[in-house]
C-alpha cells in the first residue's frame, strides 16, 4: 500500500479557507513563516480571519500583509512589538489583539492538536484578560485552567516534505509550526523542497503525514525569506 | 550612566553565569551579559524559539536565514546544539531546566516583584516568554540602571505596573549596586566603584537591609 499523495496546487490549497476563518500560522519572525502562502491569501482576499501566530512579523511582511489589506478581524499572539502598524491598529480598535504568554500559546495550541480540551497550569498572567479563569485544584496545588486554541486551518512553512507530508524543519524556523500543524482541521505546508515519499528517512521525520491535508511548492524562494536587514 | 558604570555592571552580572548551567538571557541589557563571559566557560544557551546551545551571533554575510534567537539576532550552531519546537522549549522553561535567566526590568519591588512587560498606554508589545521565563526559572536575576530615564528609582517598595512575577527577583544587578532579595527584603550586597551606600539609598525607592560590614566592590 503506498502512502496517499497530497500535493495540491497553491490556489486551490488557499481557497479552501472560508470568510471568517481561524487561520494559525507558524514561524517566530522571519523563520518558518509561510510567506508564499499568506501572498496567496492576500490574493484571494478572505476577510474576518482571525490569526494565531506568534508575532505580526515586521511592517511590509507576512501577517504584516493580511493586517494592511483588511482581512483579519482578530490577531492571537504572544509579541507584536516588531510591527508597529499592528501595534497601532491594535490601539486604533481596528483590530482586536489578544495576547497570551508565548509558552501558554505553544502548551495551548498543542493541547488542540492532542485532542485535549485544555492545560492547567500554574502561570499568573497580571492583566484584565485573565480574569474570570477558571481556577482548578490538582493534588493541593491551585491552577489555572487554560482552554485548547484550536484552528479551521494552519498555514505551514518546512524545509522538506514528502508528497504524503512527512516534514522537515531548518533550524530555528521549527518554532510553533509543528504544533499548529497538529491543532487545525485542515492543514497545509508550503515547503521549500518536495521529495517523493520514501525520500526522507523515518527517524528523521519531524512532523509525521498524518497532521498534514495539503502539500503546496513554492514556486520561488521571495526575498523576504532571507536575512532581514534592520 | 558612564559607558564604565555600565561595563561594570555588565561584567558583574556575567560572573553570575557559573559553568554547567542553562541560562537563558532577556533581550536588551542581559544579552549584553554576554560578552563579559569567558568563552571557554561550560553553559548552555537557551532560545525561546526553540534553541539550546545558541552559538554566537554572526555578521549578516555569514548568517542563516532560518537561524535567529529570540531578539531576533542571526545566532550560529554550535557542537551539541539542538533545536525544537515552541511547546518543547516552554517545557524546559516550566519544567525547571533553566538554571538561570537574566532579564530587564521597569521596575523591581523590595519583595522580587518583577514588572517588565507592559507599561498599559505606552507600550504594549506582549510578553512573548518573558512571564514563563520569569515565574519558572530556577533562578531569576535582574540586570538593569539603577533609575529610569527621568532619573526616578526602578527599585521600589511595590511595583506600580502590571507584573510578570511576583517575588521571583533573587538578585537585582545595577550600575550602582548588587542587591539581593531576602526573605527580610532587599539587601545592599555589593557597590560598584567610586558609589556609597548612601547615593545608591538615595537612588533607591524603597529601604535597603545594609550590613555592618564593609562592602565588597564591583
Amino acid at each position: 500500500m503506498p502512502l496517499p499523495d497530497k500535493t495540491c496546487g497553491m490556489e486551490e490549497a488557499i481557497s479552501r479557507i472560508v470568510d471568517g476563518a481561524t487561520v494559525m500560522v507558524g514561524g517566530f519572525g522571519v523563520p518558518g513563516t509561510p510567506f508564499s502562502l499568506i501572498r496567496e491569501l492576500v490574493r484571494q482576499g478572505q476577510k474576518d480571519l482571525v490569526i494565531v501566530k506568534n508575532d505580526a512579523n515586521e511592517v511590509g511582511m507576512g501577517v504584516d500583509w493580511l493586517l494592511a489589506n483588511g482581512q483579519v478581524r482578530k490577531l492571537i499572539a504572544s509579541h507584536i512589538g516588531l510591527n508597529g502598524n499592528a501595534v497601532s491598529m491594535m490601539n486604533s480598535g481596528k483590530i482586536e489583539v489578544e495576547f497570551v504568554p508565548q509558552g501558554l500559546l505553544a502548551e495551548r495550541i498543542r493541547a488542540a492538536g492532542a485532542g485535549l480540551l485544555g492545560v492547567v497550569s500554574d502561570i499568573v498572567l497580571d492583566a484584565p484578560s485573565a480574569s474570570g479563569k477558571t481556577t482548578v485544584m490538582v493534588d493541593g496545588m491551585r491552577g489555572i485552567l487554560e482552554p485548547a486554541i484550536r484552528a479551521d486551518f494552519a498555514l505551514v512553512h518546512a524545509e522538506r516534505s514528502d508528497r504524503f507530508g512527512n516534514l522537515c524543519f531548518a533550524a530555528s524556523a521549527r518554532n510553533f509550526n509543528p504544533l499548529v500543524c497538529m491543532a487545525a482541521r485542515h492543514t497545509i505546508v508550503e515547503a521549500e523542497t518536495i521529495l517523493p515519499v520514501g525520500a526522507i528517512a523515518p527517524e528523521t521525520v519531524h512532523t509525521p503525514g498524518p497532521f498534514v491535508d495539503a502539500v503546496v511548492a513554492i514556486p520561488e524562494l521571495l526575498g523576504v525569506y532571507g536575512v532581514v536587514e534592520r | 550612566m558612564s559607558l564604565n558604570a555600565s561595563e561594570r555592571m555588565l561584567r558583574r552580572a556575567a560572573r553570575e553565569i557559573r559553568a554547567g548551567m542553562t541560562v537563558n538571557l532577556g533581550i536588551g541589557l542581559p544579552t549584553k551579559v554576554l560578552a563579559y563571559v569567558p568563552h571557554d566557560l561550560p553553559v548552555c544557551l537557551h532560545s525561546e524559539n526553540g534553541i539550546a546551545g545558541v552559538g554566537p551571533v554572526l555578521d549578516r554575510a555569514y548568517a542563516n536565514r532560518n537561524l535567529i534567537d529570540a531578539g531576533g539576532a542571526y545566532v550560529s550552531a554550535i557542537d551539541g546544539t539542538s533545536y525544537f519546537d515552541s511547546a518543547v522549549s516552554f517545557a524546559m522553561v516550566r519544567g525547571g531546566r533553566i538554571d538561570l535567566t537574566l532579564l530587564g526590568a521597569f521596575e523591581v519591588s523590595g519583595g522580587g516583584d518583577l514588572a517588565s512587560w507592559i507599561i498599559p498606554g505606552k507600550f504594549t508589545p506582549g510578553a512573548g516568554g518573558a512571564i514563563e521565563l520569569a515565574q519558572k526559572a530556577r533562578r531569576v536575576a535582574v540586570v538593569t540602571t539603577h533609575v529610569d530615564k527621568a532619573g526616578r528609582p526602578k527599585i521600589v517598595d511595590k511595583c506600580a505596573l502590571p507584573l510578570t512575577a511576583r517575588g521571583h527577583v533573587a538578585r537585582i544587578f545595577t550600575d550602582m549596586a548588587v542587591i539581593d532579595i531576602v526573605p527580610e527584603g532587599p539587601r545592599l550586597i555589593e557597590l560598584a566603584e567610586g558609589i556609597s551606600i548612601a547615593e545608591v539609598e538615595a537612588a533607591t525607592g524603597t529601604r535597603l537591609l545594609v550590613a555592618d560590614t564593609p562592602l565588597p566592590t564591583f
